[in-house]
């Protein structure tokens, strides 16, 4: 049995939130890993602190303006086709995980959400969201 | 097995002295605790070691010598640079979000040390075993893509914003054609589980047990695996020279050096993943019928043959670095969404049909 099983006991089958208690142990020693490099860092640095460096680095020029502007859209379409399609990838991990079990029924099941699948790629690509040239 | 000292026989023995000499209780946090501890030493013994690696891969590749004045041979360099940065001043610029500028560490550093929990590093040594391990790690991997956008946009600097877009739209991107490649794996495991996965490549691993889909899986997974961790030729978020160094252009002192660990250890992390699903994991080098040559291969412990194997391809994606150009941002979503995409699709439902068929035994 592996690390924690056999000291807790848990079991396995059962997924309750205690089930995910190494990793709550995990998240408070990554907190305080960082918390101390930086804590320590702060401490043993030096701290001369001047007008001209803290101002936001533009390679030597004066910064203009804000830096939090208008992005091109692309990225947001980027991210919002990721949204439709990573969605369309999670469901296959439960199908890929039952694929034995259902055969070739189950095949052209999968068949058929791929084709599903590509109808939307084909779709998005005729209208040029991937294009990035104008 | 043969092994004496293996980490599975030092587990068990400090499980066995906790128990016997505290409460089962107090045995269990002290154990919590020195897993944490473990794992922030290995964290800092593999940023370091990686760092040096990266160092001296690129000077062989480049025909020069590398660090070789700290330490004999250099191997201190890494070590030296990291307490430099230990003493060097933590700014905040005066026109960022403080709270997000100072939370992005924190978020990244977390995002790489929660996905090292399922991974099997030995024989039955591994942090904890989730049912769901692949999916765990796919989806705590997506983390570090807010973690780099916090950096970019509350640094207020135009630089380390569009270093940030950029970095998110890859890294999304690329996610899509690594899971379905992971995806194509677990066809033929039918479990997510990392145990089951290691365990199911015990007469052979998948990359010879495929056939030609777990080859294709392999290329698009250290493809996309590259561009996740933001590695050349992938590297457009920190494109030094156009975007000076990203996302992190503001950071400094141990807040910089910590996303630059947090870099290193997804690197490792990728590639042990890909050492899992496709090399098996641990398990040792066998072929068929040859008893000799099998037994010799199971005297190696299995720490070794899995830190082989994941520096193996470490090297692989240190190699991608020092060779190729890079490229474009509009080349490289081309690259994702015309190419990679499609044909990871298609090779997953190749994958399906060799699992049905059951070819692949």
């Amino acid at each position: 049995m592996t690390g924690l099983y056999t000291l807790l006991q848990i079991n396995q089958l059962n997924n309750t939130a205690e089930n995910y208690f190494p990793i709550g142990v995990q998240i408070i020693f990554a907190i305080g890993f960082v918390a101390t490099m930086i804590g320590l860092s702060a401490l043993v640095g030096p701290k001369r602190k001047t007008s001209d460096k803290l101002e936001n680095f533009s390679s030597g020029i004066a910064s203009h303006g804000n830096a939090r502007q208008p992005m091109a859209v692309k990225y947001f379409l980027i991210a919002i086709l990721f949204v439709l399609f990573d969605v369309e990838v999670i469901f296959f991990y439960p199908y890929a995980v039952n694929f034995k079990f259902l055969g070739w029924a189950g095949f052209w099941e999968i068949v058929l959400f791929v084709v599903l699948f590509l109808i939307g790629f084909i779709y998005i690509i005729k209208k040029g969201a991937l294009q990035w040239e104008d | 097995m043969l092994n004496t000292i293996s980490f599975e026989a030092i587990k068990t023995a400090v499980q066995q002295w906790l128990n016997m000499h505290w409460g089962p209780h107090l045995a269990f946090i002290a154990e919590c605790i020195l897993i944490g501890l473990l794992v922030i030493v290995f964290f800092a013994v593999l940023g370091l070691l990686l760092v040096f690696m990266e160092r001296k891969v690129s000077a062989v590749m480049q025909i020069r010598l590398g660090p070789n004045r700290v330490g004999p041979k250099g191997w201190l360099q890494t070590s030296a640079d990291t307490l430099k940065l230990m003493l060097k001043e933590g700014l905040t610029p005066d026109g960022a979000d403080k709270f997000l500028f100072n939370l992005a560490p924190f978020l990244i550093m977390i995002a790489a040390m929660l996905i090292m929990v399922p991974i099997a590093f030995a024989r039955n040594f591994q942090i904890w075993d989730i049912n769901i391990g692949v999916l765990y790690i796919s989806s705590i991997a997506s983390i570090s893509v807010i973690a780099i956008l916090m950096a970019g946009w509350s640094s207020n600097n135009k630089y380390a914003l569009l270093g940030a877009m950029r970095s998110g739209a890859q890294i999304i991107s690329y996610e899509l054609s690594a899971g379905v490649a992971v995806i194509t794996m677990v066809m033929l495991t039918q479990s997510l589980s990392i145990q089951d996965i290691i365990l199911s490549q015990q007469n052979g691993w998948w990359i010879f047990k495929g056939h030609i889909p777990a080859i294709i899986a392999f290329i698009i997974f250290m493809i996309a695996a590259t561009a996740e961790t933001n590695r050349a030729p992938f590297d457009l978020a920190e494109a030094e020279s156009e975007l000076t160094a990203g996302f992190h252009t503001e950071y400094s002192g141990m807040k910089f050096a910590l996303f630059f660990l947090a870099e290193y250890i997804n690197v490792f992390i990728v590639c042990a993943v890909a050492a899992i699903l496709f090399f098996g994991g641990w398990m040792p080098f066998h072929i068929g019928n040859w008893e000799g040559f099998n037994h010799i291969m199971d005297y190696i412990p299995s720490s070794i043959w899995f830190l082989g194997k994941t520096f193996c391809l470490i090297f692989l994606i240190m190699w991608f670095r020092w060779t190729f150009p890079r490229l474009r941002i509009d080349q490289l979503l081309n690259l994702e969404w015309k190419y990679l995409l499609p044909i990871s699709l298609a090779n997953l439902l190749l994958m399906t049909i060799i699992v049905v068929l059951k070819w692949y035994l």
